[in-house]
C-alpha cells in the first residue's frame, strides 16, 4: 500500500469544480456535483452505475455541455467548448475504450494534427524520432513507426497517456484505465502513475477495483445517483466505509425490511445449476442453483462479472468451462435462443441498448419475445397481441394512453415494466433480471420490487442482480456475491443481511487489512 | 376498414406525390385519363404507367425488407440481367418454357442466397456484399448470351410482357400480385415484425430470441427472387435476353422508389404498399416529361431532385431544425 | 522478423503485388511481345482515366467513404469540354480550368452533404451520379468530335520508348497523379487526417480533427480526379460524349479493393490502385491478344478477384481480433464486452 507522505502545506489547488450541473430530459444526471483536484495528488473517483461519473467526466472535458456549475484551472474560470477547448486548459482524459487510431502508426497518433513537418511534408523520421523520445519517458521503448494495432492494450494505453500529458499538462483524466490489463501491466501502469503524480500532475483515476483505489490513490471523491456523497483521504477511508458510502447504506444497519418471514434456504433439485460456468476473460467458474419459488440474487460492485454471470446463463456468451444442469440434464448455450426454449427469460441491464427496440410500439416489444419463440410462421393474431399488450399493461400498470404508441415515448420505470411483461408473456419458468431496478424513479421501483415477490411466490425462478442492496437481501433466498469477475461467497438464510452482503463485496482478501 | 383509411393515412405523401405527378400528366396530355377497352384488355395513360412501372415495382417490393433491415442490394440490376439470359438461353437450347421460367427464378434466388450469405454469415458490409456481384453480375449474364442479344420467339415467354390477363397486362398483374404476396408474407406472419425489430435494434431483437441471421438472409433471398421477376419482364418486352442494358441502373430506381416510400435508409420502419407507390412516382415523372416532350435526360436531374429533398428531410440534422421552425411558425400564430 | 514486414497492412498490398506477378508472367509465357515496353505503354495510355479515377476513389475509400459519381462526373467533364471548345470556342487551357473547378465544387458540395445531412455516402454519390449523368445528357446526347488544332497536339504528344513504345501525355498526367496523390495521402497533413477518418471518425473528432472539413476535402479531391480524367479521357478520344464512363467507378472501386485499400476506411494507399488499374488493364490485354476469350471475361475475372480479395480483408479482420492482440474482445460485442459510452455519446436522446 502506498502511503502519502503528507505534506505540511497543503498542495495547491490546480482544478476546482464547483456545483456541475446536467440535466437531462426527465433526469438531473448530474446534481451541484464539486470536485477538487489538487497538484501531485491522484484522486479517485468512485461510483456505481448511474452514480455521474461519467457525466462528470464529459462536463470537464467538454464533451457535453453543463446546465450549471464552474470550472476553474489554477485560479482561472474555463469553459471547455468540445475536446479542443479542455485541451487547452489542461484537461486530458484517457478512456478504458483506447480513442486512439489502430490504423495509424504510433507517431502518427502521438502527433496527429500537430506533425513536424518539412517544406510542407509530414517529417516522418523526426515524428518517429520524437515520438520514441518521448515514449521513452514514459518507460516505453517502441519502435513508434509501427502500426498502434501492433501493441497489446496495455501499450497502447500508456501510448494514450503519453499523447495526453504531451498535449497538456496539467490534469489527467483516466477512465477505468485497468479494466482489461493484467496484474503485471497494471503495475506498469501504476509506476508511471506515481513518477507522472510526483511531477505535480493532478490524476483522476476512475476504477471499480477497490484493492487498486487503496494501492494507488490520495483521495476519494464518491458520487451516488448523480449527487456527492463525500471527499475523503484515502488513508483515513475504511474499506467498509467506502463500499457503504458508494451503496448508499450504513454498514451496520440490520434492516430485516420486508425479508419474507424465516423461510430456510429452498432445497430439493433445482430448476438450473451451473457448475463451475465459467469463461476465459470475461467471469470465473461460479456456481449457481435456481429452485422454482425462490430469489437467488447476485451482489457486487460494477465490473465484478456480475452481469457477466448472467450472460452465460443466459447462452449471450457461450461458457467455456463448467457443466449447466437444466431439469437434471446437462445443457449447452450457444445462443439466447437456445435459453429461451428451455423457457429462460432476461432483462438486460442497459434497456435503451439490448433491451427496447426503439422505433417499434409497446404492444410489438411486449409480443417480440414471445413471438420468436413461436417461429416467424405462427404469427400471434393482431387480436390477441392486443389482448396480450393491453393485459399486461393493466397487469403491471405500465402507464400510457395506449398500446400503439413508441415504446421510446415511456418513462424508463414503464419502459422495465415493458421488458417484464415482454418475458412473462414467454411464461417462462426462470427470468434473469439486471439491474432491474436502476434509473427508475422512486414510485416505480417499488412497484417492480413488489412485482418480482409476487412472480416468486407464484413459483418462478428468478435471478436477481442488483446494486441495491437492501432489497437483495430483502427478496433474496441466497446471495451470490461477485468480486473481480469471480465468485467471493454465497450467503444462505439468516446470514443475508444489507451488512453481510457489504462486508463479502468489500473483503479484503489479500488479507492485508486496511493500511 | 378502419385499417384500411389508416394506410391510407400513411401513404399521404406518397399519394399526394403520385397525384401531383398524375396532374402534370394531364396537363402535358389531356386525355391521359381515358381508358378504354380493346381486345379484351384495357388501354391509356394509367394502365402504361402501370405496366412500364411494372419492373421498378416489384424490385422495390424486393429492396423495401433489405433496406429496412439496415442494407442494401445494388445487385438486382444484375440479377434482372442474368435471370433474363437464363430464361432466353432456355427456351433457345429448347427448355420447355415452363422450365425455363423455373430456372430463371431459381438463378434469382441464388444470386439472393449468396448475397444473404455474406451478409448474414460471413457479416460483409451489405453494400460491399452486393457488390461483389453488381461487378461480376454483367460478365456472367454475358457469358450465358455469349455478348449478342439473345432473342427468342417462345410465345409464351414473350407473353410474360405482351401477355393480358383480367384485362390488364400481365406485367402489372405480375406485380401486384407479387407485391400482394409479398405484403402477406410480412404481415401475416411474424417477418414483418422480425424484420423492423432487426433493422432498429439487431442487439435486443437477438437478446428476444429473434434469429437475426436468417432474416438478413431471407430478405436478400427475396429480393433475389423478385429481381429474377422483374429480369423475365424485361426480357420478354424486347423479346431477347440484352446482357449489356437489362436492368441498367434499376437498383437505383429501385433505392429510390423505396425511399420515396418513407422507409428510412438506417433501417427500420417499412411498407410494400409504399414503396410500391413510390415506383409508381417515378414511372409517372419519366412519363410526364416523355408526353412534354422534354428531353428525357431531364427525369435524371429530377430524381436527383426529388431524393434530395428526401434525404434532407430524413436526416438527423435537419429534423430538429424542422421542429424549431414549426414551433416559430405556430408561435407567430399565436401572437397573431 | 517477418512480423515486421508482414502484418495485417502490408498482406493485401503483397497479395495485390503477386497476383499482378503471376498473371503477367502467365501473360509473357504465352504471348512475348506482351513484354514489351510497347504493350506496356498501350496498358497506361489505355488505362489513364481509370488511374486518375482510382486515386480519387483511394482517398475517398480510405477516409471511411465511397463515391459513385465519379464516371458520371468524367462524362459530364466530356461533354462540357466539347461544348467549351467546339461550341463556344474556348482555349483548351481555360476549358480544362473551368472544367477542373467544376469538379471540385461539386465534389465539395457531395462533401458537405454527407456530412451536414449525415446521410450515408453512397447515396449521396447516387443521386450525384444521378445529377451529373442528367446534365451531361441535357447538354448533348450525341458524341460531340472535337476539332482543335492544341488538342490535337496534346493528344499526340507522347514520349519515344526503348522498343517502339510510347508514353503518351495522358500516360505521363496519370503517373503523375498517382505521384501526387501518393504524396498527399502519405506525406501530408491532410493524408494523415484522411487516415485517421476513416480509422474511426468519432476518435479523430475527439483527437481534434475537423471531421467536416475533411469530408468535404476528401470528396472534392475525388471529383477533382474524376473530371481531370474527363479531361484525359476526351484527349484520348478527342471527343465529348455524355455516357462516356458508365460503370467505371465499379472498375474504379474494384481496382481500389484489389490494391489492399480497405473498404471499411483507415487502410490503404494509391500504389496497391495502381496495381489494381494495372491488373485490369492486363487481363484485358490478355483477353484481346487471346482472341477466343471474350470481354465478359474480364468482369467476372474482376468480380472473382474483389471477391477474393475481400474475403481475405475480412478473414485477417476476423483472425486478428479473435487471436490477435492480449486483451481484445471477441468479435461480436455482448452487453458485458460492450465498450463504454464514449464522451458525447452518452446523451440520452430526448424521448
Amino acid at each position: 500500500m502506498a502511503s502519502p507522505e503528507t505534506p505540511v502545506t497543503p498542495p495547491p489547488v490546480v482544478l476546482a469544480a464547483r456545483g456541475l450541473t446536467r440535466q437531462y430530459p426527465g433526469v438531473r444526471a448530474l446534481d451541484g456535483v464539486d470536485l477538487t483536484l489538487r497538484a501531485g495528488e491522484i484522486h479517485a473517483l468512485l461510483g456505481e452505475n448511474g452514480a455521474g461519473k461519467s457525466t462528470l467526466i464529459n462536463l470537464l472535458t467538454g464533451a457535453q455541455p453543463r446546465n450549471g456549475g464552474t470550472i476553474t484551472v489554477d485560479g482561472v474560470e474555463i469553459d471547455p467548448d468540445g475536446p479542443g477547448g479542455a485541451v487547452r486548459a489542461g484537461i486530458a482524459a484517457v478512456y478504458q475504450e483506447i480513442t486512439l487510431l489502430p490504423n495509424l502508426s504510433v507517431a502518427q497518433n502521438l502527433y496527429l494534427g500537430r506533425e513536424p513537418t518539412r517544406w510542407g511534408l509530414v517529417h516522418r523520421a523526426r515524428m518517429n524520432r520524437d515520438g520514441a523520445a518521448l515514449l521513452r519517458r514514459f518507460g516505453l521503448t517502441i519502435d513508434a513507426s509501427r502500426p498502434l494495432s501492433d501493441f497489446s492494450t496495455a501499450v497502447q494505453q500508456l501510448i494514450a497517456i503519453a499523447r495526453a500529458v504531451d498535449l497538456s499538462a496539467k490534469v489527467l483524466i483516466l477512465d477505468e484505465p485497468t479494466a482489461s490489463l493484467d496484474t503485471a501491466e497494471v503495475q506498469t501502469l501504476f509506476t508511471l502513475l506515481r513518477t507522472l503524480r510526483d511531477q505535480g500532475l493532478a490524476i483522476v483515476f476512475v476504477t471499480h477495483f477497490l484493492d487498486q483505489v487503496y494501492a494507488l490513490t490520495d483521495r476519494i471523491t464518491v458520487l451516488r445517483n448523480g449527487r456527492l456523497v463525500g471527499e475523503r483521504l484515502t488513508a483515513e477511508l475504511p474499506r467498509l466505509e467506502l463500499v457503504a458510502m458508494m451503496l448508499g447504506k450504513a454498514p451496520t444497519a440490520e434492516s430485516h425490511l420486508g425479508r419474507r418471514p424465516a423461510t430456510a434456504a429452498p432445497s430439493g433439485t433445482p430448476l438450473v445449476r451451473a457448475q463451475g460456468l465459467g469463461r476465459r476473460r470475461l467471469v470465473g467458474a461460479f456456481d449457481a442453483e435456481l429452485h422454482a419459488g425462490a430469489v437467488l440474487g447476485a451482489a457486487g460492485l460494477l465490473g465484478s462479472g456480475r452481469t457477466e454471470t448472467a450472460l452465460l446463463l443466459f447462452g449471450v456468451e457461450t461458457a467455456d468451462q463448467g457443466e449447466l444442469i437444466v431439469d437434471g440434464k446437462t445443457v449447452t448455450l450457444r445462443s439466447p435462443r437456445d435459453a429461451i426454449r428451455l423457457g429462460f427469460g432476461f432483462c438486460p441491464e442497459d434497456r435503451k441498448l439490448d433491451g427496447i427496440v426503439a422505433g417499434l410500439s409497446i404492444r410489438e416489444n411486449i409480443v417480440l419475445a414471445l413471438q420468436a419463440k413461436r417461429g416467424w410462421w405462427r404469427r400471434l393474431p393482431p387480436a390477441r397481441q392486443r389482448e396480450l399488450a393491453d393485459h399486461y399493461i393493466k397487469l403491471l400498470d405500465i402507464r400510457t394512453p395506449d398500446a400503439e404508441k413508441p415504446i421510446q415515448l415511456l418513462s424508463g420505470g414503464n419502459q422495465q415494466k415493458a421488458l417484464l411483461a415482454r418475458w412473462l408473456a414467454t411464461d417462462p419458468r426462470l427470468l434473469i433480471l439486471d439491474e432491474p431496478t436502476r434509473g427508475i424513479d422512486v414510485g416505480a421501483h417499488a412497484e417492480i420490487v413488489r412485482l418480482l415477490e409476487d412472480l416468486r411466490d407464484r413459483g418462478m425462478a428468478l435471478y436477481v442482480i442488483s446494486s441495491e442492496i437492501e432489497e437483495v437481501a430483502a427478496y433474496s433466498d441466497r446471495v451470490l456475491v461477485m468480486r473481480d469477475r469471480a465468485p467471493a461467497g454465497l450467503l444462505e438464510g439468516d446470514t443475508i443481511t444489507p451488512a453481510a452482503i457489504v462486508n463479502a463485496i468489500a473483503a479484503d482478501h489479500q488479507t492485508k487489512g486496511a493500511a | 376498414m378502419s385499417a384500411v383509411i389508416q394506410r391510407l393515412k400513411a401513404a399521404r405523401p406518397q399519394l399526394a406525390l403520385l397525384a401531383l405527378a398524375l396532374l402534370v400528366n394531364v396537363f402535358v396530355a389531356p386525355g391521359f385519363l381515358d381508358l378504354r377497352m380493346q381486345d379484351g384488355r384495357l388501354f391509356g395513360g394509367l394502365i402504361d404507367i402501370l405496366n412500364r412501372g411494372a419492373p421498378v415495382m416489384l424490385l422495390a417490393v424486393g429492396m423495401a425488407p433489405v433496406i429496412a433491415t439496415r442494407g442494401i442490394d445494388l445487385s438486382v440490376g444484375v440479377i434482372m440481367a442474368i435471370a433474363g439470359a437464363v430464361a432466353a438461353a432456355g427456351v433457345n437450347a429448347g427448355l420447355a418454357w415452363p422450365l425455363a421460367i423455373l430456372a430463371a427464378l431459381a438463378t434469382g434466388l441464388v444470386c439472393g442466397l449468396w448475397n444473404g450469405l455474406l451478409v448474414a454469415v460471413f457479416r460483409l458490409q451489405p453494400i460491399v456484399a452486393t457488390l461483389i456481384l453488381m461487378v461480376a453480375g454483367r460478365g456472367v449474364a454475358q457469358l450465358i448470351t455469349e455478348g449478342r442479344i439473345l432473342t427468342f420467339t417462345e410465345p409464351h415467354l414473350i407473353a410474360v410482357a405482351g401477355g393480358t390477363l383480367a384485362a390488364l397486362p400481365l406485367p402489372v398483374v405480375l406485380a401486384l400480385l407479387a407485391a400482394g404476396l409479398t405484403g402477406l408474407l410480412v404481415r401475416a406472419t411474424a417477418l414483418g415484425l422480425f424484420v423492423e425489430a432487426v433493422g432498429t435494434n439487431p442487439r435486443s431483437s437477438r437478446l428476444a430470441g429473434v434469429h437475426t441471421g436468417l432474416v438478413l438472409g431471407a430478405v436478400y433471398v427475396w429480393s433475389g427472387l423478385m429481381a429474377a421477376l422483374a429480369g423475365l419482364i424485361a426480357t420478354a418486352d424486347i423479346k431477347g435476353a440484352d446482357a449489356n442494358n437489362a436492368g441498367l441502373w434499376l437498383e437505383l430506381d429501385a433505392i429510390l422508389a423505396v425511399v420515396i416510400g418513407g422507409t428510412s435508409l438506417y433501417g427500420g420502419r417499412f411498407s410494400i404498399g409504399r414503396s410500391v407507390l413510390g415506383a409508381l412516382v417515378l414511372q409517372a415523372m419519366r412519363t410526364a416529361i416523355l408526353r412534354a416532350g422534354l428531353p428525357p435526360e431531364l427525369n435524371l436531374v429530377l430524381m436527383a431532385l426529388v431524393v434530395a429533398a428526401v434525404l434532407t428531410q430524413q436526416s438527423p440534422a435537419f429534423q430538429p431544425l424542422a421542429a424549431r421552425l414549426m414551433a416559430r411558425l405556430k408561435n407567430k400564430e399565436a401572437r397573431v | 522478423m517477418m512480423g515486421r514486414f508482414v502484418n495485417t497492412r502490408t498482406l493485401p498490398l503483397l497479395a495485390t503485388v503477386v497476383v499482378f506477378v503471376l498473371i503477367y508472367a502467365a501473360c509473357a509465357a504465352q504471348y512475348p511481345t506482351m513484354l514489351g515496353l510497347r504493350v506496356m505503354g498501350n496498358l497506361l495510355t489505355d488505362n489513364a482515366f481509370l488511374g486518375i479515377l482510382a486515386v480519387g476513389m483511394t482517398v475517398v475509400v480510405v477516409a471511411g467513404g465511397i463515391d459513385l459519381s465519379v464516371g458520371a462526373v468524367m462524362g459530364l467533364t466530356t461533354v462540357a469540354l466539347a461544348r467549351l471548345i467546339e461550341g463556344a470556342g474556348m482555349p483548351p487551357a481555360l476549358a480544362f480550368a473551368l472544367v477542373l473547378a467544376g469538379g471540385g465544387l461539386f465534389g465539395a458540395g457531395i462533401g458537405a452533404a454527407v456530412h451536414y445531412l449525415k446521410a450515408p455516402a453512397f447515396i449521396v454519390t447516387l443521386t450525384a451520379m444521378f445529377l451529373a449523368r442528367g446534365c451531361a445528357l441535357l447538354i448533348s446526347t450525341d458524341s460531340i468530335p472535337i476539332h482543335n488544332a492544341a488538342y490535337d497536339t496534346l493528344a499526340g504528344a507522347a514520349l519515344a520508348l526503348p522498343g517502339g513504345g510510347r508514353l503518351t501525355l495522358v500516360a505521363g498526367i496519370m503517373l503523375a497523379t498517382f505521384l501526387a496523390g501518393g504524396v498527399l495521402l502519405h506525406g501530408t497533413r491532410f493524408g494523415a487526417r484522411v487516415f485517421a477518418l476513416g480509422g474511426n471518425a468519432h476518435f479523430a473528432q475527439l483527437m481534434g480533427i475537423n471531421t467536416g472539413r475533411t469530408t468535404i476535402l476528401v470528396h472534392a479531391f475525388c471529383s477533382l480526379m474524376a473530371a481531370l480524367a474527363g479531361i484525359v479521357f476526351s484527349l484520348y478520344t478527342r471527343s465529348g460524349y455524355a455516357l462516356t464512363g458508365t460503370g467505371v467507378e465499379l472498375d474504379a472501386i474494384a481496382a481500389v479493393v484489389i490494391g489492399g485499400t480497405l473498404l471499411t476506411g483507415g487502410v490503404g494507399g494509391v500504389a496497391g490502385s495502381f496495381i489494381g488499374v494495372l491488373i485490369q488493364g492486363l487481363i484485358l490485354t490478355w483477353i484481346t491478344f487471346d482472341g477466343t476469350l471474350s470481354s465478359w471475361w474480364t468482369k467476372i475475372a474482376i468480380g472473382t478477384l474483389l471477391f477474393a480479395f475481400i474475403a481475405v480483408q475480412r478473414l485477417i479482420l476476423v483472425v486478428s481480433a479473435r487471436y490477435g492482440r492480449p486483451g481484445a474482445g471477441p468479435t461480436a460485442p455482448s452487453p458485458s464486452t460492450r465498450p463504454r459510452p464514449s464522451p458525447g455519446a452518452a446523451a440520452p436522446s430526448a424521448p
